[in-house]
């Protein structure tokens, strides 16, 4: 293949260019330069000594750092011996564990956090049980203590995922080779398994710092407000668009998700060395000891209760007619799934449409970016792919008060309707939140295709648009899909740009929905009974999604072949 | 098929400042069987994929039945490829692979149909046109590879490697029914590889790259029996080469060495006299037991057996002669006299088997 381009190509570049620029690169910097320079233009740092001179600000930067920290350590609690067990142990609970994984990234913290304080609160089910039993109470959800609790819950899949594959691709000649000059136990693992499985767990990590960093709705519904993302979002909220320790705030948000971003990959460089020889085994897995079982199906046990426990308590909300102070409900209702098809209906239509408009655009994006990047000369195409890769490092409230301040005085076309009150900008946000996951698998899929696949269609009589429609695009149609899905789930569960860009109820998606009824005591039953059917329509796109790939990447066994 | 003539003219090609290819000046004629044999990095696989279109020469032409292809996008070319790893697209059956091109030619779907047929009758596979090419031995998915391109009847057919991913038995027997396919269409081949064998055992003529550089072409005798420069006599078959002076004596030419001594050479070399290097093939060294009559006019050294390969059809001594290592083929038969590691030799070369290079 010629590695040239042509001008189709070179328009289509442009075209990604300007909706990043107007979307993502436009707002980002105006929330820079707002929080940098006086009313007449002129820099300043005065924005920022205000800012630290305020203690609530101070608090609220100290708490982030610690909550997204504090959320890595649990994390990392959780995972590390799952991740462990599955790659040393040959033990029946791989699948469970896989499962368990994926379980909690359906549900998004902020939806489960309110079953969370009734099942673990001051005067939860746990410590009611506790307080009977041992006249004992556990601070599990006081304060900081509850957001650290229920983000590391919800993103230690993040960890566990990511270490998994890690240590799979180790191959058992590193180990054995380790083992015949004389390493065994632990200082084997130490030296040599924990190296090369480190890039994964740095990768997981900074993954799940980003999370957390990035949720402003699981504070706000466990009445947690001072941290950044809460402060942010109330100073443009409730004091004004104009007023600048907003920007501040988000701006130091988004230098601590770059350092975080920077650092893992800066940790890592050049250390990414854990890849599968041709024809290589992975790890050598052994029989658990009768003790080391025991641990291991305790410690599977714990984390599936623990994981289970925000769905389960939201399912028992979303029927409870009254549930406070007891173990478990006092009575049950279908009342709120009532309340919820009478009212909110809608809600799950707007979720539809702006998700799927989303993943579209970002698959679109995604397969565009990879194919100019991979197979032409195009100038500037690896700046396309940073751009719309860092935007994993924006918050979504960073985003979106980017948003306001830029398309503020702006109206739709033809009308009066000022653009911020549009509901299609809710989709773009979704989709430049999700662009990084879709570019990624769009990336990953055409670099597994062999450049010879398109150069065969060449030589045969094919030109370059009839190859990439009647060859890349097929070839790499289980990264689409996989990019697709991925995009439109977690949009659907987007809740931190949703909560700064809607402006109608009536253009709110289900995620704000479930919020805006958390917000108050009588509206937690609907609340849950939109978060159970939410999570359920999110749980089945995802097992259908599965089921598609699976059936798919066996048809395509060659690929790998051709490797 | 129209049997079609390919010429390079003085092609230059590099990848940034990697030269890769120079100069490249070679004539293929109609309905050839030609190979480019080269180690791994000579620049031979680029120079089949600059007639393909894939790699760009910075300067030169290449020309296809006497025009200039070089504007000419690799998809109006008409010239088949068979690449190295086949590259059958995973999500169409065999027949879909093989009617790719022709659909791409918009011919109508009953002549498509039967083109197809004909294609895949030829490679032997019209069993197989429902598989996918996972479904397919290595062998077979080669045929599939082989039918796709032969079904667009190609001016040219270009072959990258086509027998390196095959097991050792099937490799002998894929390039024999190669040979014969060609034979059959009559196109002009033009065939890459890196193994000497593969090259000689079945073209018509192989031009030898190194470093970007075509450093002989030649029939594969030609080739095996005069080689032009160090690097043939090393790269095509196993050869014994020394270091010497070369001057005129009486009636006769004579090398000089360290390791060999004064030798006589017969006839008048190519090479004129001065630092030179002689080369000759370890099958022309004969071996007996010190003092056994020899022949007149044949050159004798005495040495002494350093080691031994059994290789089945002969044995391989390498002998210490003076300071010089002189390998020795000696053909093998039931009761045939075998020399041990450490026993006293004496060889002996017919003075018209050796050859001078010019250093």
């Amino acid at each position: 293949m010629s590695r040239r381009y042509n001008l189709p190509q070179a328009t289509l570049a442009l075209v990604i260019a300007l909706f990043l620029l107007v979307f993502l690169v436009v707002p980002v910097f105006t929330v820079m330069f707002v929080a940098f320079t006086n009313s007449d233009g002129s820099l300043t740092f005065a924005h920022f000594r205000s800012f630290f001179q305020l203690t609530l600000m101070r608090e609220a930067f100290y708490n982030s750092l610690y909550v997204g920290g504090m959320s890595v350590v649990v994390s990392s609690i959780f995972a590390l011996p799952l991740a462990y067990f599955t790659a040393r142990f040959q033990f029946r609970g791989a699948m469970l564990i896989q499962t368990l994984g994926v379980l909690p990234l359906i549900m998004p913290p902020f939806v489960g956090a309110t079953a969370m304080q009734l099942l673990f609160g001051r005067s939860g089910s746990l410590n009611l049980i506790l307080g009977d039993w041992f006249d004992l109470n556990l601070p599990l959800m006081e304060g900081l203590n509850a957001v650290i609790f229920v983000e590391a819950l919800h993103y230690f899949p993040f960890i566990l995922l990511n270490l998994t594959v890690a240590l799979n691709n180790i191959d058992s000649a590193m180990e054995e080779s380790a083992q015949n000059l004389g390493a065994s136990g632990f200082r084997l693992f130490r030296r040599i398994v924990f190296p090369l499985a480190l890039p994964g767990y740095m990768a997981g990590a900074a993954l799940v710092f980003l999370k957390v960093f990035d949720d402003v709705a699981t504070p706000l519904v466990l009445n947690v407000t001072d941290i950044l993302a809460a402060q942010a979002y109330f100073r443009i909220t409730s004091i004004g668009i104009d007023d600048p320790i907003g920007y501040v705030a988000s701006v130091i948000m988004v230098i601590a998700s770059m350092a975080a971003l920077w650092g893992s990959t800066w940790v890592m460089r050049g250390k990414d060395y854990a890849t599968l020889q041709r024809g290589g085994s992975s790890l050598a897995t052994r029989k658990l000891g009768p003790w080391q079982a025991l641990f291991a199906y305790g410690w599977i046990v714990l984390v599936l209760l623990l994981v289970l426990s925000p769905h389960l308590g939201l399912v028992l909300l979303s029927f409870s007619k009254m549930w406070s102070f007891t173990v478990i409900p006092e009575a049950y209702t279908l009342d709120n799934y009532a309340a919820v098809f009478r009212d909110s209906p809608f809600m799950l239509w707007n979720s539809l449409l702006y998700c799927g408009i989303a993943a579209g655009l970002d698959v679109a994006i995604g397969t565009a970016i990879a194919y100019l990047m991979l197979r032409t000369n195009l100038p500037g195409r690896r700046l396309l792919d940073f751009i719309a890769s860092a935007a994993v490092a924006i918050p979504g409230v960073v985003l979106g008060i980017g948003y306001l301040r830029t398309f503020r005085g702006f109206d739709l076309p033809f009308t009066d309707l000022p653009f911020v009150s549009f509901w299609m900008i809710i989709a773009f946000a979704f989709t430049v939140r999700r662009l990084p996951y879709a570019l990624r698998s769009c990336v990953a899929s055409l670099q597994q295709l062999h450049p010879s696949m398109e150069e065969a269609a060449e030589n045969l009589g094919a030109s370059n648009r009839r190859t990439i429609f009647r060859i890349v695009v097929p070839l790499m149609a289980g990264g689409i899909l996989a990019g697709f899905v991925t995009s439109f789930l977690t949009a659907a569960v987007e809740i931190s740009a949703t909560l700064m860009l809607v402006s109608a109820t009536s253009d709110a998606p289900a995620s704000y929905g479930i919020y805006l009824y958390m917000q108050s005591i009588v509206g937690r039953g609907p609340g849950a009974a939109l978060g159970v059917i939410t999570v359920l329509l999110v749980g089945l796109g995802t097992y259908a999604s599965h089921r598609i790939m699976r059936a798919r990447s066996l048809r395509f066994e060659t690929l790998q072949l051709l490797k | 098929m129209a049997k079609v003539k390919v010429e390079f003219q003085d092609i230059a090609l590099a990848f940034g400042k990697t030269e890769v290819l120079r100069n490249i000046d070679l004539a293929i004629e109609p309905g050839e069987f030609f190979a480019l044999l080269g180690p791994s990095g000579s620049g031979k696989s680029t120079l089949l994929r600059v007639i393909a279109g894939f790699a760009r020469p910075q300067s030169g032409r290449v020309l296809v039945d006497g025009e200039d292809i070089s504007a000419v996008p690799p998809w109006k070319r008409d010239i088949g490829m068979v690449f190295q790893n086949y590259a059958l697209w995973p999500h169409m059956t065999v027949h879909d692979n093989v009617a790719f091109g022709l659909e791409e030619r918009r011919l109508p779907r009953d002549e498509v149909k039967r083109k197809v047929a004909a294609a895949l009758d030829l490679v032997g596979l019209t069993e197989l046109a429902a598989r996918r090419p996972s479904q397919l031995s290595g062998g077979q998915q080669q045929r599939v590879a082989l039918a796709r391109t032969i079904a667009i009847e190609p001016k040219v057919l270009l072959l990258d490697e086509p027998l390196s991913n095959l097991d050792a038995k099937l490799r002998v027997h894929m390039r024999v029914e190669l040979l014969a396919l060609q034979r059959k269409l009559g196109v002009t081949t033009i065939f890459v590889t890196h193994d000497q064998e593969e090259a000689l055992s079945i073209s018509d003529r192989v031009a030898v790259l190194e470093a970007g550089v075509i450093q002989q072409i030649g029939t594969p005798i030609e080739l095996f029996d005069r080689p032009a420069n160090r690097f043939i006599a090393n790269f095509v078959g196993t050869i014994n080469l020394f270091a010497g002076t070369l001057s005129a004596g009486a009636g006769a030419m004579l090398f000089e060495s360290e390791a060999l001594g004064t030798i006589t050479l017969p006839g008048i070399p190519a090479v004129s006299p001065g630092e030179v290097e002689i080369a000759f093939r370890p099958h022309v060294v004969a071996l007996s037991d010190p003092g056994a009559p020899v022949e007149r006019g044949l050159i004798r050294l005495g040495g002494r057996v350093a080691a031994r390969e059994f290789l089945g059809e002969f044995i391989r001594y390498t002998v210490e002669s003076g300071d010089a290592e002189i390998i020795a083929d000696q053909a093998h038969y039931t009761g045939a006299r075998s020399f041990a590691p450490g026993e006293a030799v004496q060889l002996a070369i017919q003075p018209q088997q050796m050859r001078v290079l010019a250093r």
